[in-house]
C-alpha cells in the first residue's frame, strides 16, 4: 500500500509525501533488461562520449593532497594526453574527447579544484555535511556546506541523516535537507541517500520522495564508502520516483548513481536505462551524472579500441 | 412397511425429488411405478423428473457451489461423517428398500449399507487430506514461491449405473462433494427407491441445500439434458450404454465439460482426482 | 492527462540532440543450416512423404520462403503410428526406466550445447525476438527434458507407492507460438512415462521440431520412439483419427480442440487439451504500480501476444486507472518492434500473413465500434514482413468482442473495477479459465483473489512465468489436463 507521511516545511506548511511500494523481483527483471541491450558500433561510440560528459570525476580519500586534486583536475580537462590525441586525431571515427561534467572533492580541496579548473565549464562539486557518515551536529554540517560554497563549490553533495530516517524520524531528515538547501545558496544540491544502508527498495523510494520534496536538485545513490553502492535496480527506483515527481509537480530532478560503476559496459547499461525509462530528455549532464573515478579510463580504453581496432593497454592512459 | 399395496394401513411415504435441500415433486407431475422385486406389486410411485427439473437442479447446484467450496475442509469432513451416522440410523429403512425393490437378502442389504457407510467415513477422513497428497510446492527456478492445489471442478452431473450399486453411488457422491463440488445425481430406474432414505440422510446431515440434488427419472430421457447443460462443469457417466457415453462425450464438447468414465467403484484417491481442477499460484520472493 | 515529457520542457535548448538509438545488432545466422526440402522422421529414418507434396515455410520477419516441408498424408501417419507401436511394444518398453531417463538427459544436454543454433532457427521460422528464443524458449526446452528425464525411474512415487504403466502411442499436435518448447512439453513427459509418440508440429513452424528429430537421432534414441511428421490440418486429423493411437495431446485453439474432442467421441482415446484463454490481469490500487506496468506489458506483448495465457484483459482499479494508463503508454513507447534477429527487438514479427490479417481485422472492428484505441505513435515497423504495433483499447465494455474473444496478438483490452468482488466477477466472466494475474501489496487480498479466480495458473505480482516443475493448464474451455510438474505426467500413465 502507498505510504503517506505528513511533514511540515520550514514555513510551517503541511507537506504530504506519498511513497508507493516497490516489488523487488519485477524491479530486478526490468533492471536486467537494460543490461541485455546490445549497444554496438556508432551507438556505442556516441554513448561512450556521452558518458564522459556525465562523469563527476571523484577523489574522496583521506590521503587526498593538493597535488592529487590538481592532477585530477588536469585529467578532467584533458582526459587523454595530447600525444595520444594527436595519434588518434587522423582516424576516421575519432572526435575530440569531451571534458567531464565535474570534479568532486572534499570541502578542503574546493579552492584547489576551483583554481585548477578556472576558465573551463567543468563544475566543482563537493561532498559536505560531514561526508560520508554525517554523524556530527547539524550546525557543524551546515557550516561545512557554507564553507564549501564560499570556497567556490558549484554543487554540494550532502548525505541524509540515515539514523533519523531508519528511526522513522522523517521530519528531521526533511528539515535537515531544507536547511542544507538554504545553506547552498546558488549551488546545486545533490542529496545522497546512501541506499546501501537503507536496505529495502521501499525505503529508497521513500527517501527519494523526501529528498525531492525538501529541495534536492539531484538525488544520488551512494557515498561510495558503503557496499553495495549504486546498482541498476536501486537507480531504477530513484528514476521512477523522479518521473512521478515530475508528473506531479512539473519539477525536473537529476539523478546521480555513484560508486561501483567502474567500466564502460556498466555505464552504458545505465545510459540505456535512462534512455528507456526517462526518455532522451534526461540524457544530459544537467540531469544525469556518474559519480566515478576509474570509469573514465575504461571508457577511454573502449574508445581507443573503437577508433584503432586495437585493445588498449592500461598505461595508454594516465591514472589520474 | 412402506408398500402402497401392503395389507396394512400404515401411512406410506411419498418419494419425491431432492432439490435444493427440499423435497419437491417433479414440476411435470409425472411419475413411474417401482415394483416390489419380481412382482407386479407397486412399491411406490416415483417422480419422473423432467428436463425442467434437471435445469432447476443444475442452477441450484450452481448457486450452492461458492458456499460449499469455500467451507473449510474440516467442516465438509464433519458433514460427510454425519452422513455416515445418519445412514447407520436409517439402516433398517435402507435394508427394507433393498429387500423390497431389489430382492436383496438381509445380509446383502446390510452389506450394501456397510459399504455406503464405509465410503462416507472414508471421504469424511479424506476431505482435509487429499490436498496434501495431490497438491505440491514446486521447486521453480528463480525467486518465486510456487504451489499447486486441487480445487472443486464445479457442478458435477452424475449419471448412475443401471446396475444399482449403493456402495458405488455413495462413493461417487462422497468423493464429488468432499472436494467442494456440488452434484446433480440422476439415479437409474433400477434402485431409484433409495432416493427416499438417501435424501433424508442428506437433509439431516447439516448439508447446505443444493449441494447434493437427487433426481429419479428415465435415463434415456434426461441424460442429454445433463450432458448438454452449459453450467455443468463435469459429468460422470457410470451407465454402461455405449450410445449414451458417446452422446455425453459429444455434448460435453460444447463447453468442454470434463467427462469422467470408468471411475473406480471403491473409495480411493482416483475418485477425488477425477473431480478436481489444479490451480498453480506463483508469487515472488523478495523484499 | 498524458504528461509525457515534451520538447517544451527543455531546460537548455539543444541539449537533447543526443538520440540514443541502438545500432542494428543482428544475431548471426551462420550456424543455422536449413535444408531446402525437408523429410519426415519416421522409425528413426528421414523418409519422403508418400504424397510427394510439399509446402512452403516462411520467415515472417521478411515474408521470404525458408524451406519446403513434406505434407504427410494418411499413409505417412500410418507408417509413423506403426513405428511408434513397434517401438512401444519392443525396444522402448524393454528398456529399464533408468535407461529411458538417460536418453532424455542426453537430449537435454545436446539442446544446451546447440542452443544458439536452435534459438536462431526458432526466431527465423517463428518471428519471435531472438532475445526470447535465446533467453526463454530454448533454455526452457532443455530444462523440460532435464526435469522429466529424472522422473523416468521414479514413477512409483507419482501415486504414493502405486505402480503406473504407460498408455502406449501418443499423437501430439502442437502450435506455432512456442514451437520447440511445446514439442518439449509434449515429448518429455510422454517418453519419461514410457510412451512412444508421433509429433506433428504446426505447419508454419516445423523447422525446430525437425531439428529436434536430428537431436533425438544424435542422442541414439531407439527408432520409432519419437516420430515427427509435418503437415497441416489434414495431417493432424489423420493422426487424431488413427485407430491405433491411444492418446491425443493437443495444444492450440479452443476451436480446433473441440473438433478433436468430437472426433474422439466414439473411441477410447485419452485426450488432453491445452487451449485458448482470455486471461485477466488485475491491478489493485495498492499495487507496486511501476512493476505492475512492467508485468502488464510483459503479460500481453511477450511473444507478440501469441501466448495462450497472455494477460489480454487488464482490470485496473478505478482510483488508479488514469495514472496507470499514462504509465503504460509511456512504457509502450520504449518497446522496440522490428527484426526478430536484432538482439534489441522486444516485439518481433506476427507469425504469418493470415494471423496478421485476423488480428488487424479484430482491431479494425473495435476501432469502428468507437472503442478508445492507443498505439505508440513513434513506433515504426519494418517495410517487409508481418508486423504490428503493440496496442490497447481503453474503457472496453465487457460485452465487446475484444473483451471476450482470444485475439492471440499484441492487443490489450482495459476495463476498470471498484471493489475486489467486482474484479473477481469480471475476471471470471469468460468461457476460458487458463490464467490470471493479480497485483497488490496486500497478502491477504492476493490469496482471497487467487482462491476465487477460476483459472489454472495464477500469477500474483508477476506474470508469464514458466517452469518445468510448475503445472500449467486451464479450467473450463481452456482445456483438459495439466502439463508440467508431477501433474504433467498423470495424462501419460495408467494407474495399476
Amino acid at each position: 500500500m502507498q505510504r503517506i507521511i505528513s511533514l511540515q516545511n520550514h514555513n510551517g506548511e503541511k507537506v504530504s509525501i506519498a511513497s508507493p511500494p516497490i516489488d523487488a523481483v519485477m524491479l530486478h527483471e526490468r533492471a536486467d533488461s537494460f543490461t541485455k541491450r546490445s549497444v554496438k558500433k556508432q551507438s556505442k561510440m556516441d554513448a561512450l562520449y556521452k558518458c564522459i560528459e556525465m562523469i563527476d570525476l571523484t577523489t574522496l580519500e583521506g590521503a587526498d593532497t593538493v597535488g592529487k586534486v590538481k592532477q585530477l583536475c588536469s585529467k578532467a580537462r584533458f582526459p587523454i594526453t595530447t600525444e595520444l590525441a594527436d595519434e588518434l586525431a587522423g582516424l576516421p571515427n575519432y572526435k575530440p574527447i569531451p571534458q567531464v561534467a565535474a570534479v568532486c572533492v572534499y570541502p578542503s580541496m574546493v579552492q584547489t579544484a576551483k583554481d585548477a579548473l578556472r576558465g573551463t565549464t567543468i563544475k566543482v562539486a563537493s561532498v559536505a555535511t560531514a561526508f560520508p557518515a554525517g554523524q556530527i551536529p547539524l550546525k557543524t554540517r551546515l557550516q561545512d556546506v557554507k564553507d564549501a560554497v564560499s570556497a567556490g563549490a558549484d554543487e554540494i553533495d550532502m548525505v541524509i541523516n540515515r539514523g533519523a530516517f531508519l528511526a522513522g524520524d522523517y521530519q528531521t531528515v526533511f528539515d535537515e535537507i531544507e536547511q542544507v538547501k538554504a545553506a547552498c545558496d546558488k549551488a546545486h544540491l545533490k542529496v545522497i541517500l546512501e541506499t546501501g544502508e537503507l536496505s529495502t527498495y521501499d525505503k529508497v523510494r521513500l527517501a527519494s520522495e523526501i529528498a525531492m520534496e525538501a529541495g534536492a536538485d539531484f538525488i544520488k545513490t551512494s557515498t561510495g564508502k558503503v557496499s553495495p553502492a549504486a546498482t541498476i535496480p536501486v537507480t531504477l527506483v530513484m528514476l521512477q520516483a523522479i518521473l512521478d515527481f515530475y508528473d506531479r509537480t512539473g519539477k525536473i530532478i537529476g539523478m546521480k548513481p555513484a560508486g561501483g560503476i567502474r567500466n564502460a559496459k556498466q555505464a552504458i547499461h545505465y545510459l540505456v536505462m535512462v534512455n528507456e525509462v526517462m526518455g532522451p530528455r534526461w540524457l544530459t549532464p544537467d540531469l544525469f551524472r556518474f559519480g566515478a573515478s576509474s570509469l573514465l579510463n575504461d571508457i577511454l580504453k573502449q574508445i581507443y579500441k573503437q577508433v584503432t581496432g586495437r585493445y588498449a593497454y592500461d598505461k595508454s592512459f594516465s591514472l589520474d | 412397511m412402506a408398500g402402497l399395496n401392503g395389507m396394512n394401513t400404515t401411512v406410506a411415504k411419498t418419494i419425491k425429488l431432492y432439490i435444493g435441500g427440499a423435497f419437491p415433486r417433479t414440476e411435470s407431475g409425472r411419475s413411474f411405478p417401482v415394483y416390489a422385486h419380481d412382482s407386479k406389486k407397486v412399491y411406490a410411485h416415483l417422480c419422473r423428473a423432467s428436463r425442467k427439473d434437471v435445469r432447476n437442479a443444475v442452477s441450484i447446484a450452481k448457486s450452492a457451489l461458492a458456499g460449499w467450496s469455500s467451507r473449510s475442509a474440516y467442516n465438509r469432513s464433519q458433514i460427510l461423517y454425519r452422513m455416515a451416522e445418519m445412514t447407520e440410523g436409517k439402516r433398517a429403512e435402507f435394508v427394507e428398500t433393498f429387500v423390497q425393490t431389489l430382492g436383496y437378502s438381509q445380509e446383502q442389504s446390510n452389506g450394501a449399507v456397510d459399504q455406503a457407510i464405509d465410503a462416507f467415513v472414508y471421504y469424511a477422513g479424506f476431505a482435509d487430506k487429499y490436498q496434501q497428497v495431490i497438491g505440491s510446492v514446486n521447486p521453480v527456478t528463480g525467486p518465486h514461491h510456487n504451489f499447486t492445489t486441487p480445487e472443486a471442478v464445479g457442478v458435477v452431473a452424475l449419471l448412475c449405473s443401471d446396475e444399482f450399486d449403493f456402495g458405488q453411488l455413495v462413493t461417487r457422491i462422497a468423493a464429488i462433494t468432499c472436494s467442494g463440488n456440488t452434484a446433480v445425481v440422476l439415479l437409474s430406474e433400477n434402485g431409484a427407491a433409495v432416493l427416499a432414505p438417501l435424501a433424508e440422510v442428506f437433509a439431516t446431515s447439516d448439508l447446505p441445500g443444493g449441494v447434493i440434488n437427487l433426481l429419479s427419472g428415465f435415463m434415456d430421457e434426461l441424460y442429454l439434458h445433463m450432458a448438454s447443460h452449459m453450467e455443468v462443469d463435469s459429468i460422470c457417466c457410470d451407465c454402461n450404454d455405449t450410445k449414451i457415453i458417446a452422446t455425453v462425450k459429444e455434448e460435453a464438447v460444447h463447453n468442454l465439460k470434463r467427462v469422467v468414465l470408468n471411475s473406480p467403484k471403491e473409495p480411493g484417491l482416483q475418485n477425488i482426482l477425477n473431480f478436481v481442477e489444479f490451480k498453480t499460484v506463483w508469487h515472488p520472493v523478495g523484499d | 492527462m498524458n504528461k509525457t515529457i515534451s520538447a517544451n520542457n527543455k531546460k537548455n535548448a539543444g541539449e537533447t540532440d543526443f538520440v540514443f538509438d541502438y545500432s542494428p545488432a543482428l544475431e548471426s545466422t551462420d550456424m543455422v543450416k536449413i535444408n531446402k526440402q525437408n523429410k519426415l522422421f519416421i522409425n528413426g529414418k528421414w523418409t519422403s512423404g508418400k504424397s510427394g507434396k510439399f509446402f512452403d515455410t516462411i520467415n515472417p520477419a521478411n515474408g521470404e520462403k525458408l524451406a519446403e516441408l513434406t505434407e504427410a498424408n494418411a499413409e505417412d501417419v500410418d507408417r509413423a503410428v506403426k513405428a511408434a507401436r513397434k517401438a512401444f511394444e519392443g525396444s522402448w518398453s524393454k528398456l529399464a526406466p533408468k535407461q529411458r531417463g538417460r536418453y532424455l538427459f542426453r537430449i537435454a544436454r545436446i539442446i544446451q550445447e546447440r542452443s544458439r543454433e536452435i534459438a536462431v532457427l526458432e526466431t527465423m521460422d517463428n518471428g519471435k525476438p531472438i532475445k526470447e528464443s535465446r533467453d526463454f524458449d530454448i533454455p526452457q526446452v532443455a530444462a523440460h527434458f532435464f526435469y522429466y528425464a529424472g522422473w523416468a525411474d521414479k514413477l512409483e512415487y507419482l501415486f504414493n507407492g502405486r505402480n503406473v504403466s504407460p498408455i502406449g502411442v501418443a499423437g501430439q499436435i502442437i502450435p506455432w507460438n512456442f514451437p520447440l518448447l511445446m514439442a518439449a512439453w509434449k515429448i518429455a513427459p510422454a517418453l519419461a512415462a514410457g510412451n512412444c509418440v508421433v509429433l506433428k508440429p504446426a505447419e508454419t513452424t516445423s523447422l525446430t521440431a525437425l531439428l529436434l528429430g536430428e537431436i533425438i537421432e544424435e542422442a541414439g534414441v531407439p527408432p520409432g520412439v519419437v516420430n515427427i511428421i509435418t503437415g497441416a490440418g489434414a495431417t493432424g486429423a489423420a493422426l487424431v483419427n488413427h485407430p491405433d493411437v491411444n492418446k491425443i495431446a493437443f495444444t492450440g485453439s479452443t476451436e480446433v480442440g473441440k473438433i478433436i474432442a468430437r472426433s474422439t467421441v466414439n473411441t477410447a482415446k485419452k485426450l488432453t487439451l491445452e487451449l485458448g484463454g482470455k486471461s485477466a490481469h488485475i491491478v489493485y490500487e495498492d499495487a507496486a504500480l511501476d512493476q505492475a506496468v512492467e508485468s502488464v506489458v510483459n503479460g500481453i506483448y511477450f511473444n507478440q501476444g501469441h501466448v495462450c495465457c497472455a494477460g489480454s484483459r487488464l482490470l485496473v482499479e478505478e482510483s488508479i486507472a488514469d495514472i496507470f494508463v499514462t504509465k503504460l503508454k509511456r512504457r509502450m513507447t520504449s518497446l522496440r518492434v522490428g527484426d526478430p534477429l536484432d538482439k534489441n527487438t522486444d516485439v518481433g514479427a506476427i507469425n504469418s500473413a493470415g494471423e496478421l490479417k485476423k488480428i488487424k481485422g479484430l482491431i479494425a472492428n473495435a476501432i469502428e465500434d468507437g472503442i478508445e484505441y492507443y498505439e505508440p505513435e513513434a513506433t515504426t515497423l519494418p517495410q517487409k514482413g508481418y508486423y504490428l504495433k503493440p496496442c490497447f483499447f481503453n474503457n472496453v465494455a465487457a460485452s465487446a468482442t475484444i473483451c471476450r474473444r482470444e485475439i492471440f496478438g499484441p492487443v490489450l483490452a482495459i476495463q476498470t473495477f471498484r471493489t475486489p468482488e467486482e474484479a473477481i466477477q469480471k475476471a471470471n466472466d469468460t468461457t476460458y479459465g487458463l490464467a490470471a494475474g493479480i497485483w497488490s501489496e496486500k497478502g491477504s487480498k492476493i490469496h482471497k483473489t487467487a482462491q476465487a479466480l477460476k483459472a489454472g495458473v495464477i500469477w500474483a505480482n508477476t506474470y508469464n512465468k514458466f517452469d518445468p516443475s510448475s503445472p500449467f493448464g486451464g479450467y473450463n474451455e481452456s482445456g483438459w489436463g495439466r502439463e508440467g510438474g508431477r501433474h504433467g505426467l498423470l495424462p501419460y500413465v495408467e494407474v495399476k
